[in-house]
């Protein structure tokens, strides 16, 4: 299969023209600049989550330590920008790199662990991660870290989501991605038909941490401010209650959860204590009565774009 | 010597709590595989009845304690009923998902009718000090300890002596089987809710008698770090899960002893990875060979 044929020509005419429409519309000032924080935020946990569902929902390895991956991409893309005044690419870079490095630390010891246990050492390995950043002077300790220079705008954020949709997608369809859903599946019978199950568990979590590293830098280069507790296990727990909000094993149904929980969250913002009761009610009841999450395994698919061309 | 047997006491002292809340942990994980993420935050709601009951009721400390079992104990009961009994077939992440969704809910719920600020435990036993040599003992040391180790002792009875005792270990170790010889899992498993919440019950009140201040949040971290006490004496371990507490306490107050103080979470999720990637079946654990 050729990869420039109709199908994804018409893909990225699509992809292309949102970024434009929206782009015109905060530069008309229709999208203020409230709207455009949401977007921004919207944007920075489909990131998260699409990244999350590989590891979970595809490879089926129960992270809680997500946003330990995020906080050290927020951190350095900070030190790039703020101490060393280097562009924002070479910042996303590098926080990409270094969260995947630490995908790779801590990956290869706890991937080891199933189930229960790799959730607990994951949040282990997560907290770690936040009271390490809370003890280091240089990143301004538990006070924060201050003056970010402001980078992300909507331009970053959509093709870095876009990024890691297509990039997580055709990962998926490719012989890694079967390996990886095959370990979900049964890693016992994975193994036995030779699939090398570290290998991918490892190769799925480091894609993850790379796609969580680059959302930090997204987020540290929005909010000018970033502190260790924004990146404490419940930030975990909200990634993943995206992802299984939406459904897991499901692209789709990660960027559909992104949407719709911030969207809940937003307008449940002025009753902060029952926002939470609420989110936890609506996590509950799809446990017991949705238990494969919104849209299940459903997935982009795109038939309407081969039916137009066809 | 005597700066390390001074913070030995108080070292004992906080691993009672922990002790306490993972033998709830490890109780319930024995009988249905389950990380209950709500346990912490039953603990917190024993240290809120505790307040309610001396500050408002004006009970005395044991009087207040056996309110605190009692309501937690329902309420364990009620959360396994109306949360865990749905999700009992389902998958793992899904189980575990619940639990997180229960947590929030109490924690937030919580939040919700008492307020997010910290309370301040009424002081119901007058503090005394005694001198052990050049160690001073608290009362509120001594109280801790004593009362951690009754209920210890009632709960290795119920276990080892009672019908239902019996019926909890057959039940942990096959619950078809167990069922198939009559036992009635069901309500064993509520008996094992109702049991390890009146634990954390009694320990949410100790600490509020024992620190003094209280707040919605405070069972996120000693519920994870309770956890991590039972995994290192081998989940579904009894008398593992009340080592593990205790070995988690010392070593955190002596982390803290030695200045590391904020470091002290971190050495405790380290001991966790460690024994994870060491004997992640516990100190006390059995082996279980994994069947395909």
């Amino acid at each position: 299969m050729k990869v420039i044929n109709r199908k994804t020509i018409m893909l990225a005419v699509v992809i292309l023209a949102i970024y434009a429409v929206v782009e015109m519309m905060i530069g008309q000032g229709i999208i203020d600049s409230y709207v455009e924080l949401n977007i921004v935020l919207i944007g920075i946990n489909i990131i998260l989550a699409v990244g999350l569902n590989l590891v979970t929902g595809f490879t089926g390895q129960f992270s809680l330590g997500h946003a330990a991956f995020m906080a050290v991409g927020a951190y350095v893309s900070a030190i790039v920008t703020a101490k060393f005044g280097q562009p924002f690419i070479v910042a996303i870079t590098l926080s990409a790199l270094a969260a995947s490095l630490a995908g790779v630390i801590i990956g290869i010891p706890t991937l080891r662990l199933k189930g229960d246990y790799l959730a607990i050492a994951t949040l282990g390995f997560g907290e770690i991660i936040r009271i390490m950043a809370l003890n280091i002077d240089y990143i301004g300790g538990a006070s924060g870290f201050n003056d970010i220079p402001k980078m992300t705008n909507w331009t970053w954020v959509y093709f870095m989501v876009v990024a890691s949709i297509v990039v997580i997608k055709n990962f998926i369809n490719s012989r890694g991605g079967r390996a990886c859903i095959s370990i979900s599946q049964d890693e016992t019978a994975a193994e036995a038909m030779g699939v090398n199950t570290t290998k991918y568990k490892i190769l799925a979590f480091v894609i993850g941490a790379f796609f969580a590293g680059i959302s930090g830098a997204l987020y540290a280069n929005y909010f000018y401010f970033i502190k260790p507790d924004s990146f404490g296990y419940m930030k975990s727990i909200d990634i993943l209650v995206i992802v299984v909000f939406g459904g897991m094993g499901s692209i789709a149904g990660s960027v559909v959860g992104a949407v719709v929980l911030s969207l809940i969250s937003l307008f449940l913002q002025s009753i902060p204590e029952l926002r939470m009761v609420i989110y936890a009610v609506i996590l509950f009841m799809i446990m017991v009565y949705r238990p494969q999450g919104l849209l299940g395994k459903e997935d982009f698919r795109f038939k309407f774009l081969k039916k137009r061309v066809v | 010597m005597e700066q390390v047997l001074q913070q030995l006491v108080n070292g004992i002292s906080l691993g009672s709590i922990y002790a306490l809340i993972a033998l709830g942990y490890t109780m319930v994980y024995g009988i249905i595989n389950l990380i209950n993420f709500a346990h912490g935050d039953i603990y917190m709601i024993g240290a809120y009845v505790g307040f309610a009951a001396t500050t408002f009721f004006g009970l005395g400390f044991i009087p207040a304690l056996i309110v605190s079992m009692i309501i937690t104990a329902v309420l364990g009961v009620v959360v396994e009923k109306v949360a865990y009994k749905p999700i009992r077939k389902s998958t793992r992440i899904a189980a575990l998902i619940t639990a997180i969704s229960v947590s929030l809910f109490l924690e937030y719920g919580m939040m919700y009718f008492v307020k997010a600020e910290t309370r301040t435990f009424p002081e119901v036993l007058p503090s005394k000090n005694f001198r052990l040599g050049n160690v001073i003992l608290n009362n509120k040391d001594v109280y801790i300890v004593i009362v951690t180790v009754v209920m210890m002792l009632i709960l290795q009875y119920i276990i080892h002596k009672t019908k239902i005792g019996m019926a909890m270990r057959a039940a942990s170790m096959d619950s078809e089987a167990a069922q198939l010889m009559g036992i009635s899992v069901d309500n064993t498993i509520s008996v094992t809710f109702a049991l390890g919440s009146c634990l954390a019950g009694v320990a949410g009140v100790l600490v509020g008698v024992y620190y003094n201040s209280i707040d919605p949040l405070m069972g996120m971290m000693p519920g994870i770090k309770a956890f991590i006490a039972a995994v290192i004496g081998g989940i579904g371990v009894i008398p593992g899960a009340m080592f593990g507490g205790y070995l988690l306490g010392i070593t955190e107050t002596m982390v803290s002893a030695a200045g590391y103080s904020l470091y002290k979470d971190a050495v405790a999720f380290a001991i966790l990875i460690l024994m994870l990637l060491i004997k992640p079946k516990g100190l006390f654990g059995k082996n279980v060979r994994e069947k395909v």
